[in-house]
């Protein structure tokens, strides 16, 4: 059974068996990871841009990885050096890269939908590596393969998303995708930095981390943005660290042992203690690891869609 | 010329009459309103059975784009999509290049408008507020209104100052002249690009507030009553501003309001699409707001209907959504969406409806009525309240064709004009 899109631009609507599939292709291919040599001939002869107009580190990384790992021939383009700077518009160099016959576009852009509009504008296979505070759907699905992997389900279990939600691509979709695969999400931040009518996406909120830390089996901690100060959003981040900051005393007191995620970077001793982020509870160099798993099988499944 | 109107419903709110009748025009002013009227076979007489004919329409709300966009429209594409629209009348608003802020400016555009199909649409240039349109220093409102400015705003961009406002508002009721107002507190809306609210979460989009327009509305309705000028807010669009326009004319106060269509047509839920021509300022609201929007328009707390045509070239807009300019094309879709969304829904009676298109817009800018008796001359619109088309924009007038309504079914359009002599009809 194919995806049913052929493209993946974001996971909001998305049917549970295609998570599922993407998933379990990705378990496919994380044992690939493990192997000596770590390549597979699915994608020979398709060409794969990286349309990157956003710093990115670990995202391009892991995507040039997983495109590579899976033979695909690469070509990244960065907006520092790129004809974006001289004014070009997105839909100019989408196309002047198309008509240099490419097979799919990864691409990560600081607008809100970009990823829609060129799919709108080109007719390559597009795969949403991050829309402004959109959407960013491979990180979502790689952080559910982990909790999978760590929990052997996602169904019915509590996890709470912890930081700036109002600017948060990885919130968004990891909603989205929470929902539709059965668990219970909540997040917690400073009600400053969440969006309007968030209850609406059946999410529970709490403005206390230790309520959060009762109440959840697992902790997604996100990046606090330094520029957010600017406008308002929190006063400091000293308070924000005194108030929010996930710390070792604040997850002793819980019965449970919740596992730590973070989609990076971190801010050490900021949103999350230093000791928890290294702890052996927390999860998150298993994320990445999975990232370039989760991404072969999402690159896989559209490359290779009829 | 003889033009011999047959059969028609004259519907005209100030003369109080709604009846079918025949209408003759005679070089351009009406000799006689009587049945059974004839003419020879050398004059043009048009059937209008099932048809009905209103004062002429006016859109006091229109960006014309000239003196220097251009390539977006120009005096004479947005004039003929005005006629094309039913309006025999346009204001044009000032964020032009060079702004209208200097005599010469409303001079040339009245020159421009005067060549265009015999100046069939009157053009009426809205003057700056400001100079430069920057909120700091007042621009030389007698001597614009004396060169022909009807009204004063800094459209697309709200007066911020509190003191600009209150002096702009007191030196313009000194010659009669409405301030018009972009209500926009912009500490809280700028960077926004579409609603507040649960549509604005679930794309991640940076939201403008419903309380952005609605703080600085409150804000100049209180600087009219303390100056007791008069204020007209431009294109509202929430339930608290139609709350705050209905309590403040409770209070009589000098204030007046208007609504775009696409304010009572669409909500927030259009940008789901990531369509750019959904994005406009201020941006589409909820189902609610269209909801209070539709009952202020009923109760009378709306004076006008106004479309904001916005005309952006295509290219503008075929960009992300963030970076897409604010606004639509609204000339020729105004009419069609009003009789589909409020005439057909009975929320308006016909006469309602010509007040707001008409004579509440005329009013406000202080225009002669227009009075549809013999010897008058014959400023008039023509509708069709059951004709069913689907919008194209490439059978627009209009330079752009940005409009999120291409593809629409509408119930009723305005079929023809007549003004200063000249005819038009869109059958």
């Amino acid at each position: 059974m194919p995806l049913c899109n052929r493209h993946l631009l974001g996971l909001e609507g998305m049917p549970k068996d295609d998570i599922q599939l993407i998933l379990d292709t990705a378990t496919t291919f994380r044992e690939v990871l493990d192997r000596p040599i770590k390549k597979v001939p699915t994608l020979q002869g398709k060409t794969i841009v990286n349309l990157f107009f956003e710093s990115s580190t670990r995202t391009r990384i892991s995507f040039e990885l997983a495109e590579r790992r899976l033979s695909a021939d690469v070509v990244n383009f960065s907006a520092d050096a790129s004809s974006v700077k001289k004014g070009e518009t997105l839909k100019d160099t989408a196309r002047n890269i198309e008509v240099m016959k490419i097979d799919m576009i990864v691409m990560r852009h600081t607008a809100p939908g970009a990823a829609v509009f060129l799919s709108n504008v080109t007719g390559a296979i597009i795969i949403n590596a991050g829309d402004g505070s959109h959407e960013h759907p491979t990180q979502a699905l790689l952080d559910m393969y982990t909790i999978r992997e760590k929990h052997g389900r996602i169904e019915g279990l509590n996890i709470c998303i912890v930081g700036d939600i109002s600017h948060s691509r990885v919130a968004l979709s990891n909603i989205f995708g929470l929902k539709t695969m059965g668990a219970n999400v909540a997040i917690c931040a400073p009600k400053t930095l969440i969006p309007c009518e968030v209850e609406q996406l059946g999410v529970k909120v709490f403005y206390n981390i230790d309520e959060a830390i009762r109440w959840a089996d697992i902790l997604n901690v996100l990046r606090i943005q330094l520029e957010r100060q600017d406008r308002a959003f929190f006063p400091s981040l000293r308070e924000y660290r005194q108030h929010f900051a996930v710390t070792r005393e604040r997850l002793d007191k819980s019965k449970k042992t919740l596992t730590i995620m973070h989609p990076g970077p971190i801010n050490r001793d900021v949103e999350l203690s230093a000791d928890v982020a290294d702890s052996e509870h927390s999860v998150i160099l298993q994320q990445v690891l999975n990232g370039v798993a989760v991404r072969m099988a999402v690159l896989y499944l559209l490359g290779t869609r009829s | 010329m003889k033009i011999l109107l047959k059969n028609g419903r004259l519907i005209d709110p100030i003369g109080e009459i709604d009846t079918v009748t025949d209408v003759l025009i005679i070089d351009g002013i009406i000799q006689k309103i009587s049945q059974n009227l004839s003419v020879t076979k050398e004059d043009k007489s048009i059937d209008l059975t099932g048809k009905i004919i209103s004062p002429g329409f006016i859109d006091m709300h229109v960006h014309l784009r000239e003196p220097g966009f251009e390539h977006k429209e120009t005096i004479e594409s947005g004039s003929r999509a005005a006629a094309s629209g039913g309006f025999t009348s346009v204001c044009c608003m000032p964020n032009t290049n060079p702004v209208i802020d200097d005599p010469s400016v409303i001079k040339w555009i009245q020159q421009c408008s005067l060549k265009v199909d015999d100046g069939i649409v009157d053009v009426y240039p809205i003057a700056a507020i400001t100079k430069g349109r920057e909120g700091k220093e007042l621009a030389p409102m007698m001597e614009l209104a004396e060169a022909g400015a009807l009204a004063f705003s800094d459209d697309g961009s709200p007066v911020e100052n509190a003191e600009v406002m209150r002096r702009a508002l007191e030196y313009a009721s000194m010659i009669d002249k409405p301030i018009i107002q972009h209500a926009e507190e912009l500490s809280m809306a700028k960077g926004g690009v579409m609603n507040e609210g649960y549509v604005s979460t679930l794309l991640g989009m940076q939201p403008i507030p419903s309380i952005a327009e609605e703080i600085m509305i409150s804000r100049d309705l209180h600087i009219s009553q303390y100056t007791k000028a008069q204020y007209h807010a431009a294109h509202i669009s929430t339930a608290g501003s139609v709350e705050l326009l209905r309590s403040a004319k409770k209070k009589n106060l000098r204030v007046s309001c208007e609504v775009t269509p696409h304010h009572f047509s669409l909500t927030d839920n259009a940008v789901r699409s990531f369509d750019t021509n959904t994005k406009m300022n201020p941006p589409l609201r909820s189902h609610e707001d269209v909801e209070a929007v539709k009952e202020g328009l009923r109760d009378g707390t709306i004076d006008v209907i106004a479309t904001d045509h916005a005309p952006h070239s295509f290219d503008e807009k075929q960009v992300e959504f963030l970076y897409a300019p604010f606004g639509i094309v609204g000339l020729e879709t105004a009419v069609g969406l009003a009789i589909t969304e409020l005439i057909h829904t009975k929320i308006l009676t016909p006469k309602q409806l010509i007040e707001k298109f008409s004579v509440n817009p005329r009013n406000i800018l202080h225009l002669p009525r227009i009075n549809i008796q013999e010897g008058e001359p014959a400023n008039l619109t023509f509708l069709d309240f059951m004709q069913e088309w689907i919008v194209d924009i490439n059978n627009f007038q209009s330079k752009s064709k940005n409009s999120p309504f291409h593809g629409w079914k509408l119930k009723g359009k305005a079929i023809g004009i007549i003004n200063k002599g000249k005819m038009k009809l869109f059958p």
